[in-house]
C-alpha cells in the first residue's frame, strides 16, 4: 500500500498559505489587525512544532488546524469570566422585554409583524442582508462566537459548549435570545 | 395549570422550541405542544416563518464571507517571510 506523505516547506508558507489563512481568520473574527496577528502567530507556532508534522495531512490542513485553535482561543478570551457571565445574564434578563413575565405572551411592543422579510424580491433581500449584518455587529461577543461556530462551521452543540465552557442550558438561552434580537432589529430598521 | 396548557398560551416557550427545533432536536411531546400553540397563535406563526428565513440569511452571509478573496498586503508578507527565515536560520 502506498500512502502519500506530505512534505513541509516553511520557506514557502507565506507565498502558498498566508492569504488563505488570512481569509479564513477574517471570516471568523471580522477584525483585520487581529486576523493578521493570528496568521503570524500560526506560522510562528507551527515552526516550533515542525518536527511533529507527520505528513498525514497536507501542510495547509495542518496549519489551518493550528489557526482554528487560536481562533477559539480568541472567542474564549472575548467571552471569558465576567464578560461571559454578563452576556448570559443579559440574555436571560432581556427576555422579559419580549414577553410578559406572568404568562409568556409577546409584549405589545415586541410582537412580530409582517414586514419586508416576507417579500421575495431580490432587491429587498439585498437590503435586508445589509441591515442584518449591522444587527449582527451589535451582538455581544459571546453570542456572535456561538453563532459563527454553529452556522459557519456547523459545529455540534456539544463541541461549542465544551470549547466555550458553556452549559447546554445557557447555550439555548443565548441562541433563543440572539434570534429574538436579530429579528426585532431587522423589523425595527426596516423602513 | 398543567404543562400542556402552559405552552398552549406561552409564546416565550413556543419561540424557544422553534429555535431549538431549527438547529437541534425537540421531544415528541414538545413537538405536539408546539403544534397546538402554533395552530392557535398567528404571531408565533409569523415569528417561525421569519426566524427560519433569518437562519438561511445568516448561513448565506457566513458562506459568502468564508469565500471572500481577502489578501494580505505585500509589506506584511515580506515582513512575515523575514521572521520565518530568521527563526529557521536560528536552528
Amino acid at each position: 500500500m502506498i500512502t502519500k506523505t506530505y512534505q513541509i516547506e516553511p520557506r514557502n508558507w507565506v507565498a502558498t498559505h498566508a492569504d488563505y489563512l488570512y481569509a479564513y481568520a477574517i471570516a471568523r473574527i471580522n477584525d483585520e489587525e487581529q486576523a493578521k496577528d493570528l496568521v503570524q502567530d500560526t506560522f510562528l507556532a507551527a515552526l516550533q512544532k515542525v518536527d511533529k508534522f507527520e505528513g498525514k495531512s497536507s501542510e495547509r490542513t495542518w496549519l489551518t488546524a493550528i489557526l482554528k485553535y487560536k481562533i477559539i482561543d480568541v472567542y474564549r478570551k472575548k467571552s471569558s469570566g465576567l464578560v461571559a457571565n454578563a452576556d448570559v445574564q443579559r440574555a436571560e434578563q432581556e427576555e422579559s422585554d419580549f414577553f410578559e413575565p406572568e404568562d409568556g405572551h409577546w409584549t405589545r411592543e415586541h410582537a412580530p409583524a409582517s414586514f419586508g422579510i416576507d417579500d421575495h424580491d431580490p432587491v429587498v433581500n439585498k437590503e435586508l442582508n445589509n441591515i442584518l449584518q449591522k444587527c449582527m455587529q451589535k451582538l455581544p461577543a459571546l453570542w456572535l462566537s456561538i453563532f459563527t461556530m454553529k452556522h459557519m462551521d456547523d459545529q455540534s452543540t456539544d463541541a461549542i459548549c465544551s470549547e466555550l465552557k458553556l452549559t447546554q442550558s445557557n447555550f439555548w438561552v443565548i441562541i433563543h435570545r440572539t434570534k429574538l434580537n436579530l429579528r426585532a432589529c431587522l423589523q425595527k430598521n426596516w423602513i | 395549570m398543567g404543562p400542556l396548557k402552559k405552552i398552549v398560551y406561552n409564546c416565550h416557550k413556543a419561540t424557544f422550541l422553534i429555535e431549538k427545533k431549527l438547529i437541534g432536536r425537540i421531544t415528541l411531546r414538545e413537538e405536539i405542544e408546539l403544534r397546538i400553540h402554533l395552530f392557535g397563535c398567528g404571531v408565533c406563526r409569523i415569528y417561525q416563518r421569519q426566524t427560519k428565513k433569518i437562519t438561511g440569511m445568516i448561513r448565506q452571509l457566513f458562506a459568502d464571507s468564508a469565500n471572500s478573496e481577502k489578501h494580505l498586503d505585500d509589506t506584511f508578507k515580506k515582513d512575515l517571510q523575514g521572521k520565518i527565515e530568521n527563526e529557521l536560520d536560528k536552528n
